[in-house]
């Protein structure tokens, strides 16, 4: 595999369907080590079941996915488990363990490693509560007791608990205020000034997208209708680029970021 | 385009001389989580006992890559502080400095002195919390029960027929299968034990009296508390998880009336009808067994059975049906509205639903056995 060096993961011919109902068609898609990859598309549009195809939790009906050169779906076990300790996941509502505290939620992928002692995880959990801005006293809360803006920072810091090379966001901003996603936006920002991060995002927020992103995906009808950075996306024309992106909420958050539209 | 190599080479610990003579301690390679993996145990051990010398000069400067698991493999065994001689690079500074000013984990509260007290007083509590909350449940229902007399048109049926459909008609397979081997078991042993005394016809009275009073209805009742009590529990406790009973309270829908009522009804009517089934299969069990090992044919079997088991004790069999069908889904409804929106709560809450209602189920046959205990035996 000659390309494995560059792409952190690469969609080949994609098709998926449930029963009759076809979600993708066709889709060919890569993203490159150290990049972040919106993927944007109306609801339905099958963002979400591409995220959960790319981390082997759902089966194509045709096609492959690979992650850094590794197909995830044909891999064996010990495979998918060196791919999945290099990837961080962020779910759409932080799935953190209800039955665990913060502290154990984020030493639980640290624990299964079997490599750290327990000295070592209590220095690293606190380390990681302290990159996403939480509080010690909340380290024994459980996640019942906490406010949906700490379970995201919670979720992610759980994501990033064995420093990942490729990070998954799943409606990263999703249920925060503007100024959370704000902080969120910075956080990630950070993060990728310190750490060759690669990021690949669903999200509906053109905020963090105009700030995050460095190539945007956009699925619509089934298909990827277009790739690139930004500015190359919002120039083609297709009636949801253009309700997307240049309708009045689009102009604002775009305008905001110093696109020229 | 400079292809990353995608496996680092681990760490590398070497013993120089620097150029004032002072021994230096020169560490390469990458100081990450994945390209120290399995040597992280054995790297503390080493690292740590070099530690031991304050005079030794720590160079990092080296180091292509350190994440944060490498800044603490470091500095535990520093012992929690900087050595006295050591040059590292800014972005490593940042990670140190960070570290030293990590909060340590709060500890959690030290145990109560007098914790037996208050756990046994905490159990009090709770048994009468829930005899309380379920008599409020109970009397709501019937609140429930009187407003739907004047207000027929509220009585919500299409939920009591799908419960009558779920705990009753979806039930009769495991019922069926459990009656006839018990009849099958219990025939098998009278035959043999009645054989020695020749009082073979007595099987019949044996099997109808214990199967049609006791075994029938206690069987199907511990069952479906198994079956459809948990699930009672559970659905109500993934609406509670899911924030479907606060949609239906705001939208002016009380949980008792639409979930909690029809619960009891369909299972009050279902299981009646399944202590009879259960009952009935446990019989053709027994008397299949009768006639291999008595030679008693089924028409001399079903002919005597009337003459040998009273009516009442069907009647007996199908009330204590009603009784726990209604108690059994009563007591999954309280702790399915009970379970708090976190996934071990549900765990809890259906597990305490299934023994509490198994229990209250065999209490109430033993009240049954007592009451009624000259009723229908001659």
């Amino acid at each position: 595999m000659t390309t494995s060096g560059v792409n952190a993961v690469e969609v080949e011919d994609l098709h998926s369907r449930f029963g009759s109902h076809v979600i993708h068609e066709d889709i060919n898609l890569s993203v490159k080590r150290g990049e972040v990859l919106g993927l944007v598309g109306s609801s339905g549009s099958g963002k979400t079941v591409l995220l959960r195809q790319m981390l082997g939790l759902e089966m194509p009906s045709q096609g492959s996915v690979r992650i850094f050169g590794q197909s995830v779906h044909k891999s064996d076990r010990s495979e998918l488990q060196q791919i999945r300790n290099r990837c961080g996941v962020l779910f759409q509502k932080g799935a953190l363990f209800s039955a665990l505290s913060v502290f154990d939620n984020i030493a639980l992928p640290m624990r299964e490693l079997h490599t750290l002692n327990e000295t070592m995880v209590r220095d690293l959990v606190m380390l990681k509560l302290e990159m996403v801005e939480i509080g010690s006293q909340h380290a024994n809360k459980m996640p019942a007791e906490l406010s949906g803006g700490m379970i995201k920072r919670i979720a992610l810091a759980r994501a990033m608990a064995l420093n990942p090379e490729l990070l998954f966001l799943d409606e990263p901003t999703s249920g925060l205020d503007p100024v959370l996603s704000e902080g969120f936006v910075n956080l990630i920002q950070a993060l990728r000034r310190e750490l060759t991060l690669t990021i690949v995002m669903a999200t509906h927020d053109l905020d963090t997208l105009a700030a995050l992103s460095d190539r945007v995906a956009v699925l619509a009808d089934q298909r990827l209708l277009a790739l690139g950075n930004l500015q190359e996306v919002m120039s083609t024309k297709h009636p949801f680029i253009t309700k997307f992106f240049l309708g009045d909420r689009g102009k604002k958050a775009l305008g905001s970021n110093g696109y020229i539209l | 385009m400079s292809e990353r190599e995608p496996i680092q080479s681990s760490m590398q610990i070497s013993r120089t001389t620097g150029q004032g003579g002072e021994a230096c301690l020169l560490l390469t390679g990458s100081c990450t989580l994945s390209a120290l993996g399995r040597r992280m145990g054995d790297l503390s051990d080493e690292l740590a006992s070099y530690a031991s010398d304050p005079n030794l000069h720590w160079d990092l400067t080296k180091i292509d890559q350190m994440d944060d698991v490498g800044a603490v493999l470091l500095w535990r065994s520093w012992g929690g502080s900087r050595p006295e001689y050591l040059s590292i690079r800014p972005d490593q500074e940042r990670l140190f400095s960070r570290l030293g000013k990590a909060p340590p984990l709060p500890s959690l509260p030290a145990r109560e002195p007098l914790w037996i007290a208050v756990r046994i007083g905490g159990g009090a509590i709770l048994l009468w919390e829930h005899l309380t909350s379920i008599v409020i449940l109970a009397g709501q229902l019937l609140l429930d029960m009187k407003y739907l007399i004047a207000h027929p048109a509220r009585i919500p049926w299409r939920e009591i027929s799908a419960n009558l459909f779920r705990t009753g008609a979806q039930a009769l397979g495991i019922t069926a299968l459990v009656g006839f081997l018990i009849g099958v078991v219990l025939s098998y042993l009278s035959s043999k034990q009645l054989q020695m005394f020749g009082a073979d016809i007595f099987i019949i009275n044996i099997l109808g009296m214990s199967i049609i009073r006791e075994l029938g209805p206690m069987l199907a009742a511990i069952l479906v508390a198994g079956r459809s009590g948990s699930s009672m529990t559970a659905q109500l406790g993934v609406m509670r998880v899911n924030e479907e009973l606060d949609a239906l309270t705001v939208m002016g829908i009380p949980h008792s009336l639409r979930l909690v009522l029809p619960k009891v009804i369909g299972l009050g009517i279902a299981m009646p009808l399944v202590v009879m089934w259960t009952s009935a299969i446990a019989l053709m069990g027994g008397m299949v067994v009768a006639e291999l090992q008595l030679g008693l044919s089924y028409q001399f079997f079903l002919h005597n059975l009337p003459d040998a088991v009273p009516l009442a004790n069907l009647w007996l069999g199908l009330s204590k049906g009603v009784v726990c069908g209604m108690i059994i889904a009563l007591i999954a409804c309280h702790f399915g509205l009970r379970i708090k929106s976190d996934t071990e709560s549900l765990g809890i809450g259906t597990t305490n639903s299934v023994v509490t209602a198994i229990t209250v189920v065999i209490i109430i046959d033993a009240i049954f056995a007592v009451i009624f205990s000259d009723v229908g035996i001659r």
